[in-house]
């Protein structure tokens, strides 16, 4: 059994909501005024739970709230949840920039983060230089960085600019250099943090493939915290789902994934959700989305959508504005979060609704013998006069494609591509076969 | 009964005991009041390198004069000293020539006002590195400390040119006393006098910038409460003034630096302890408060 190197217990982190001003200088003296007598600070119990999206009830938010986990050495962790979610705070507690309010972590070995790449590099200074003044920032030795000098020159790809000053080069490459000196980095527990979102493709793959040989070959642990559910897919054996500064789940990647994606969902009926106008995320000044469902045509919402199906998405609005054109676009993206495909209402000539306002419907028939059997997740976009875009929901849905002739909950297979349409193909001999 | 239970649990903790692993890193919430990872700094020691080239190579990039502004600067303040304060107003400098009596005082002060204020804004100006990367945050200030003694060095060439040329002009006889063997000892108290006062400040100001606005002015106020531009001795014995001034440590240090290389200036046998002391404290405090800070500041920066 491989050894625990990070053990995580009972973490929290409280912060405080709004502007430091003079009310601030009265609870520091209260709280001062606690410690001394040996009382619990005053503060902490007013916590409330880390929910952007609702009301400030109390000055006090806790970013993070009694998260237990471990990690094993080699392992490389996922840590996926929504913007706020706690997730870079969560990083920035395990890599000592700030600490807990309470609970502990508690490491093996060197820890090295990487919430940034190329932290510190003063642009005055050449590339040459950067990479020493970098490393050193990253905790390695002026004699490790002159040992592996070569290779993160040519990993970074820029022997040609070694003298020239840092501020002449472009942002990708200062990427480059920064990823450059931080993969030659060799600590026991390495922290990154969506650093891979710059940079062009190739040096993404390049990226990527170092994390991989990392963790593999050398036997060292990641912590891996993306948006982008492909390279979280493709690099890490497990995941943790971060919602409200709280672990919703630990556990096999694809399954976090599935979770991440599709939070929020009831009675495990994903198919067709109803929203409230109190809900931020779906309504605002301009239109509030009622409800939106996908289900196989004939069929109702909630039974199996199998390949040949042809599938019905239905969109119900209330539209606040009038004399505007309001246009809804669906994207559809594949289980690692990859978009397959767009298509909008805008696509109709004649809308005579246009001047009024009330509740709107929108329907899209998609054909059968189109998707995989796969699960797909849905992106629903509210355009204004066909230019811009009044909302936007990620993941407002979820739906599974089931192979022919299945009965629901008896499909477990992956599939490899997510659309496989049925195109139009003939065949005609155009040879003499002797 | 209930004996033999307790038996049993001790017994279980025992165990669990000898199973406690140890943890290269332990992070919570609280930590003791002065903690100082002696070793952790040595581990950062190219670090510490890395940053004092920082600071001496990239200050003047880009400028046509270079590392002449480390001349320039002290030169054009003793200029405007001995206009304003030698001619216009008058005031004594021990029999001294000017240049040398000024230019003495600034390079000495001059280095303590580095060290503070360099180190002072020590949260402020790395926010960014230090929200995004850990490394012993001391590092940095003595890093600045460091520099600055460098620039103080590169600043005491130009004082000795003077120092030189005087001696051997008619009509002035100085020299230095054997107060030199103390020289080491006053750099290290008016650097860590100004390390101590940076750390307490920067903790101060990473919450409430009130404090910036202090330092602006009061390195300023404190120059005048020191015997830079005056002899302590130029002082009414008795008077609350120099009383005030005596209690000044730093006015102690530069009087013994003045001593040492003038064999000019009224140091007083208790003064050298008391601004010893007086460094130590401050600076332990200073300390204390930083590392009270570091944990934390990067939230209400």
């Amino acid at each position: 059994m491989k050894e625990t190197v990070l053990k995580v217990e009972n973490l929290s982190k409280l912060y405080r909501l709004g502007e430091i001003g003079t009310g601030t200088l009265s609870h520091d003296l209260n709280r001062f005024w606690a410690r001394v007598r040996g009382k619990e600070d005053p503060y902490s119990l007013v916590g409330q739970v880390n929910d952007r999206t609702s009301e400030a009830k109390q000055d006090y938010v806790w970013a993070l709230k009694d998260n237990n986990f471990e990690v094993k050495q080699g392992e490389v962790l996922g840590i996926i949840g929504k913007n706020g979610a706690g997730k870079s705070t969560l990083l920035k507690l395990i890599s000592q920039i700030t600490s807990p309010t309470e609970g502990s972590i508690k490491a093996k070995g060197r820890i090295a983060s990487l919430l940034e790449v190329g932290t510190g590099m003063h642009p005055e200074m050449t590339a040459r230089e950067n990479i020493y003044l970098n490393g050193a920032i990253l905790g390695m030795s002026k004699k490790e960085i002159s040992s592996k000098f070569d290779e993160i020159i040519e990993f970074a790809g820029c022997k040609l600019y070694m003298d020239t000053p840092l501020k002449r080069f472009s942002s990708g490459m200062r990427v480059r250099l920064g990823f450059a000196v931080a993969a030659f980095l060799e600590p026991e527990i390495l922290i990154v943090d969506e650093v891979l979102a710059v940079g062009d493709a190739e040096f993404q793959k390049k990226a990527i493939g170092k994390m991989k040989d990392v963790s593999r070959g050398g036997g060292r642990t990641v912590l891996f915290v993306s948006h982008n559910m492909s390279s979280v897919k493709s690099l890490c054996s497990r995941a943790i789902v971060l919602e409200h500064g709280q672990i919703r789940f630990d556990g096999e990647v694809n399954e976090a994934i599935h979770r991440y994606l599709t939070e929020g969902s009831v009675d495990g009926v994903y198919e067709y959700k109803e929203f409230s106008g109190d809900d931020k995320n779906t309504s605002n000044e301009f239109v509030q989305i009622n409800s939106i469902g996908i289900k196989a045509v004939g069929k109702h919402y909630g039974e199996p959508m199998n390949i040949n199906n042809e599938l019905s998405l239905v969109i119900d609005y209330t539209k606040k504005l009038s004399d505007v054109r309001l246009d809804t676009t669906i994207q559809i993206k594949g289980e690692g979060g990859n978009y397959l495909l767009a298509s909008g209402s805008g696509s109709i000539d004649d809308m005579d609704n246009t001047t009024q306002t009330g509740r709107i419907r929108h329907q899209v028939i998609l054909p059968s013998n189109f998707f995989n059997a796969s699960s797909f997740y849905v992106n629903l976009l509210v355009n204004q006069n066909r230019k811009k875009i009044n909302l936007r929901v990620d993941d407002i849905l979820k739906f599974d494609i089931l192979p022919k002739e299945t009965a629901l909950g008896q499909y477990m297979g992956k599939s490899q591509v997510p659309l496989r349409p049925e195109f139009k193909w003939t065949y005609a001999q155009t040879d003499e076969l002797t | 009964m209930e004996n033999v239970k307790c038996i049993f649990e001790n017994k279980n903790m025992g165990k669990g005991l000898n199973k406690i692993e140890s943890w290269d890193v332990v992070i919570k919430p609280k930590s003791s009041w002065f903690k100082l990872n002696l070793r952790e700094l040595i581990r950062y020691y190219d670090l510490l390198v890395m940053f004092i080239k920082r600071d001496i190579v990239t200050v003047y990039k880009q400028t046509v004069l270079g590392p002449l502004w480390y001349f320039i600067q002290p030169i054009l303040t003793t200029a405007v000293y001995i206009l304003v304060f030698g001619k216009i107003a008058g005031m004594s400098t021990d029999g001294l020539p000017k240049p040398v009596f000024y230019l003495c005082g600034i390079i000495i002060w001059n280095y303590f006002s580095e060290c503070f204020i360099k180190t002072s804004d020590t949260f402020l100006t790395n926010q960014n590195i230090f929200g995004k990367i850990y490394f012993p945050r001391l590092i940095v200030p003595i890093s600045k400390v460091v520099s600055g003694l460098i620039k103080f060095c590169i600043q005491f060439i130009l004082f000795l040119g003077f120092y030189l040329y005087y001696m051997f002009q008619e009509g002035y006889s100085y020299g230095p006393t054997w107060y030199l063997v103390l020289l080491p000892v006053l750099l290290v108290l008016m650097g860590m006098v100004g390390l101590g006062f940076g750390l307490l400040f920067t903790s101060l100001t990473s919450k409430y910038r009130d404090f910036k606005f202090l330092i602006q002015f009061g390195v300023q106020l404190v120059m005048y409460a020191s015997p830079i531009i005056y002899p302590l001795g130029s002082l009414e014995d008795g008077s609350t003034l120099k009383t005030v001034i005596s209690l000044n440590p730093l006015s102690h240090i530069i009087e013994y630096f003045k001593y040492a290389f003038l064999g000019k200036a009224e140091i007083i046998d208790w003064g050298i302890w008391y601004s010893g002391l007086f460094t130590i404290l401050v600076l332990f405090i200073g300390i204390i408060v930083f590392n009270r800070t570091e944990k934390n500041f990067v939230d209400t920066i």
